[in-house]
């Protein structure tokens, strides 16, 4: 019997960590053989170009703007998904979800001919002053398509399995439907929430195809930093594979924040009689 | 639920793997039947020149696709046996594949700067030939909005000009073109490729573009080409050359012949390409 | 003042009509799935049934009735509900929990604050204020709900098994605490307990099936219970027939007993006999003699019960007698056996049903 760190059945046959490391060399590898090709002398001034610099804050102020343009369309949709009750209720989620599945071009085509000039609506803004494509609304528009499915899922699964008991007590206990909301649920899927906020800021930290078919390519404008990469590449294979290295790190550093043990506050009640008061370090000095 | 959750998670991971092989160029395009080439070089018989067989494969520049599918299929009939299996991708991206270890027998470049580049890394056979010039030309939708009727109207404010960015061959064109008109342009975008800029103008997102010649003439009917005096400025010079590496050269050369012949000169001035 | 509801749910078979006075509290009873708790989600407002009115201090709850439609919300109706496990809201602490309930009806910060302090001292946990629901036992937990739900100012507080997840040294606890702050307010409160039907409840209600199958104060239920179930409640053996001159048929069997009213009991009328199993004995060979009930029974199991054994015979082991080991060990019993229970006349109460 194998056994785990605790004491318990572990249960995985010993082949499947043969192939389980397979798996996680086939992830790292890839990113190891890129960190090997950095130029690190040049790895600064590289990175520190005019054009890397620009294209990384234009990337993280797209990506900020597009993951709460998100979290303002995403929960109201996850809410109705995970909580209402109407018809076309599973085909509107399969909807929701198609950005998953769609090549990004597709999702700039599909954008150009909604907000393009000749779009359905690009018309009609643009009669209204509003000229989307080429600026960076359009880059943020971008990456809100690719992007909301995560915040969708991840809520909708959280909100699942949350269930909507606590929602129920809330009612009878005078709380109405905007109170519950606001006081009860958000607060109890805040985790569910977070984590998909963080997947949606990631997203579209690496969205290219919608962008470079739908927004264009324009320094400090429209060029995001995978954009950037992309141009690099044809000139300075260098500066290219520098900047892969830092929308790495900001990815690595985007995930871990999404996955880090949110378990501390949740330890379950011990439910065997009453339990004496967790004893306190004096002002707290001796933590 | 926990069922649910687990099926969730399998679907996104395969929904990324999905969007990772989505952005993998993959453009290669076998010209004829599935049949891989059997025979091996060593057994042609030496001497007999205008007998050729065998496989090769040929990677040419992204702008060349029609013409060269073309051609394939042309030296395909006239020499039976042999089978040419094109790939077509962005020029430095072929070098990259190609110094990568790329199983090439020709290259056809859009510019002098990515074969010397394969020169210089001593990955030819021989030297490079140019077989085509290529100029550049302001695309612009069929109805014509912002009124373009010269370079120096691209400079005009409110239109919406996309160009190729300066790292790429059409782009570097471009900057040449600029100067020699005196003309600054202040585009809305730089793409990184001159397929993106045609479709920008297709779209009708932009006013107007500066691709090739042979760009217009490929769009057909979607885009009206506004040929310009400066493009004369910037003319893009194409070379063709057999890669060191290549198992069947008699094949390779013999391709390079027809391309750089007759029959290739006629198919690419039928496209818009300039003789060098 | 009062609180009336009349609810079916087709679905369910559930089909109940309820009235409670204005400080009465009314122990629900019943089998699992006989319907208790979709009453209490139906008079919160946490399910609709298809048809039925209800009316809490002369608010309409809702109105279902033929041509009408009106349904309260579930915030709006007064009707706090305290489940079998306390659902505390984990992100909040125990003093904001509390005062959830006037914070939701308006009250200012302060206010709440005061009346969260005044119930939770209430609930004697007062020093639990600032710990998170996660920091407390269960019993804690479940006496802060107490608190929370009565913070809310309930005109009728619903209690669905409160006690049935607490271990057995908090549950008493928390008897004692809703014993009185139940006193003198409206409740509902849904146990499998007799002891909590006892303590706390001024009637009992049985359910069955999804009907109310038998009502009536709480001591008289269990005294002369009319249904099978109220009498497994109480303990006593329990067989449904039709009234003789000298007892009750049921079938084939004859009971003899007594009753206890002024006038003899209407004979061919529906009745039943109640029994306790300790006035049952067993023998291995049919005895005579009269005041006496015998009749072969066949035993299907044998199981302890106190310092005894309880023989458990007759269809689907409906009838038990208590007798003591040793007896249980001489008859050398064991289930599948035929025997006689006997039982003195003078021990099976006959009334009415």
């Amino acid at each position: 019997m194998r056994q785990t760190r605790n004491g318990g059945y572990g249960g995985v046959p010993r082949w499947i960590y043969v192939l389980a490391a397979a798996g996680g060399l086939f992830v790292v590898l890839p990113l190891a053989a890129m960190v090997a090709k950095v130029n690190w002398t040049q790895f600064i001034p590289l990175v520190t170009s005019e054009a890397s610099l620009q294209a990384l804050g234009l990337s993280l102020r797209t990506s900020a703007a597009s993951t709460v343009l998100c979290i303002v369309l995403g929960v109201p949709l996850a809410l109705v998904l995970a909580r209402g009750s109407f018809p076309g209720q599973r085909f509107l989620r399969s909807l929701v979800l198609l950005p998953l599945v769609l090549p990004p071009v597709v999702g700039g085509i599909a954008l150009l001919y909604t907000f393009g000039r000749q779009g359905l609506l690009g018309r009609t803004l643009e009669v209204a002053g509003l000229q989307i494509a080429f600026s960076t609304t359009a880059v943020v528009l971008a990456q809100t398509f690719v992007a909301l499915p995560f915040l969708v899922v991840s809520l909708e699964g959280a909100l699942r399995t949350a269930g909507n008991r606590y929602e129920a007590v809330a009612a009878t206990l005078g709380a109405g439907p905007t109170t519950v909301l606001r006081r009860v649920t958000l607060p109890l899927v805040l985790p569910g929430l977070a984590s998909g906020a963080v997947l949606s800021f990631a997203r579209s930290l690496g969205e290219f195809g919608a962008t470079l078919t739908f927004a264009g390519s324009l320094q400090g404008v429209t060029r995001t930093l995978p954009l950037e990469i992309y141009l690099q590449r044809e000139t300075d294979a260098d500066a290219a594979v520098a900047l892969s290295l830092v929308l790495v790190a900001v990815a690595v550093a985007v995930v871990a924040l999404a996955y880090r043990s949110p378990r501390a506050a949740e330890r379950a009640p011990s439910g065997n009689g009453e339990r004496t008061t967790p004893a306190r370090a004096p002002g707290g000095a001796a933590r | 639920m926990s069922t649910r959750t687990h099926a969730r998670t399998v679907v996104i991971t395969a929904v990324l793997m999905l969007g990772l092989a989505a952005c993998a160029p993959a453009s290669t395009t076998p010209s004829a039947s599935q049949s891989a080439g059997s025979e091996s070089p060593a057994s042609q018989s030496p001497g007999a020149t205008g007998q050729v067989s065998g496989t090769i494969t040929v990677f040419a520049a992204a702008s060349l696709k029609a013409t060269f599918t073309q051609l394939a299929s042309d030296f395909e009939a006239k020499n039976p046996g042999t089978r040419i299996v094109l790939s077509f991708a962005g020029s430095s991206d072929l070098v990259t594949q190609i110094t990568q270890g790329a199983p090439a027998d020709v290259f056809a470049s859009a510019d002098t700067k990515n074969m010397t580049k394969l020169a210089d890394a001593k990955l030819l056979d021989g030297t490079a030939k140019d077989f085509a010039t290529n100029v550049l030309e302001i695309a612009v939708p069929p109805s014509n909005p912002a009124s373009i009727a010269s370079f120096a109207e691209l400079a005009k404010a409110g239109v919406k000009v996309v160009v190729c960015a300066s790292q790429v061959p059409c782009g570097a064109a471009a900057d040449t073109v600029e100067k020699a008109a005196g003309v600054t342009l202040a585009p809305v975008s730089e793409e990184s490729s001159v397929t993106d800029v045609l479709g920008k103008v297709t779209s009708g997102e932009a006013d107007a573009g500066l691709v090739y010649v042979t760009d217009v003439k490929g769009a057909g009917g979607k885009v009206r080409g506004i040929p310009f005096d400066e493009s004369g400025r910037a003319v893009n010079t194409y070379p063709i050359a057999t890669v060191g590496s290549s198992r069947n050269k008699e094949l390779a050369e013999a391709f390079i012949a027809m391309v750089t012949g007759a029959d290739g000169k006629k198919t690419l001035s039928e496209a818009g390409f300039g003789a060098p | 003042m009062t609180f009336s509801v009349q609810a079916a749910v087709a679905g369910r078979g559930f089909d109940v009509s309820l009235a409670l006075g204005p400080a009465e509290t009314v122990a629900v009873m019943g089998a699992n799935g006989a319907g208790k708790s979709t009453l209490l989600n139906v008079i919160a407002g946490l399910l609709q049934p298809d048809s039925g009115t209800a009316e809490l201090d002369g608010r309409t709850l809702f109105d279902l009735t033929e041509g009408r439609g009106e349904w309260t919300a579930p915030h709006r109706r007064g009707t706090a509900l305290l489940a079998q496990e306390p659902l505390l809201f984990p992100h909040l602490s125990v003093l904001e929990n509390v005062a959830f309930g006037p914070r939701s009806a308006g009250v200012s910060k302060q206010a709440a604050r005061e009346s969260a302090l005044k119930w939770l001292g209430e609930v004697e946990a007062t020093e639990l204020q600032s710990r998170r629901p996660a920091e407390l036992s269960g019993g804690q937990a479940q006496r802060v709900a107490v608190a929370r739900a009565l913070a809310a100012d309930p005109g009728l507080l619903l209690l669905d098994e409160p006690m049935a997840a607490l271990d057995i040294h908090a549950a008493p606890l928390l008897r004692r605490l809703l014993k009185r702050v139940l006193a003198g307010r409206r409740a509902i409160i849904i146990t499998h307990d007799v002891l909590d039907a006892l303590m706390l409840a001024d009637r009992v209600v049985i359910f069955e099936n999804g009907r109310i199958s038998e009502e009536g104060p709480t001591r008289d239920v269990l005294q002369r219970p009319r249904s099978r179930f109220a009498a497994g409640l109480a303990g006593l053996n329990f067989v449904a027939g039709h009234i003789t001159e000298h007892g009750l048929q049921a079938g084939a069997l004859n009971l003899f007993g007594h009753h206890d009213a002024a006038a003899p009991l209407p004979t061919g009328q529906p009745g039943v006999a109640v029994f306790p199993p300790s006035a049952v004995s067993v023998f291995l060979t049919e005895a005579h003699g009269s005041p006496r009930n015998s009749f072969a029974v066949t035993i299907t199991d044998l199981e302890p019960h106190g310092d005894g054994i309880r023989v458990r015979a007759g269809v689907g082991g409906q009838l038990s007698a208590d007798i003591t080991p040793a007896a249980s060990v001489d008859l050398g019993l064991a289930p599948g056996m035929q025997v006689y229970f006997v039982i003195k006349a003078g021990a099976v109460a006959i009334y009415p049903s």
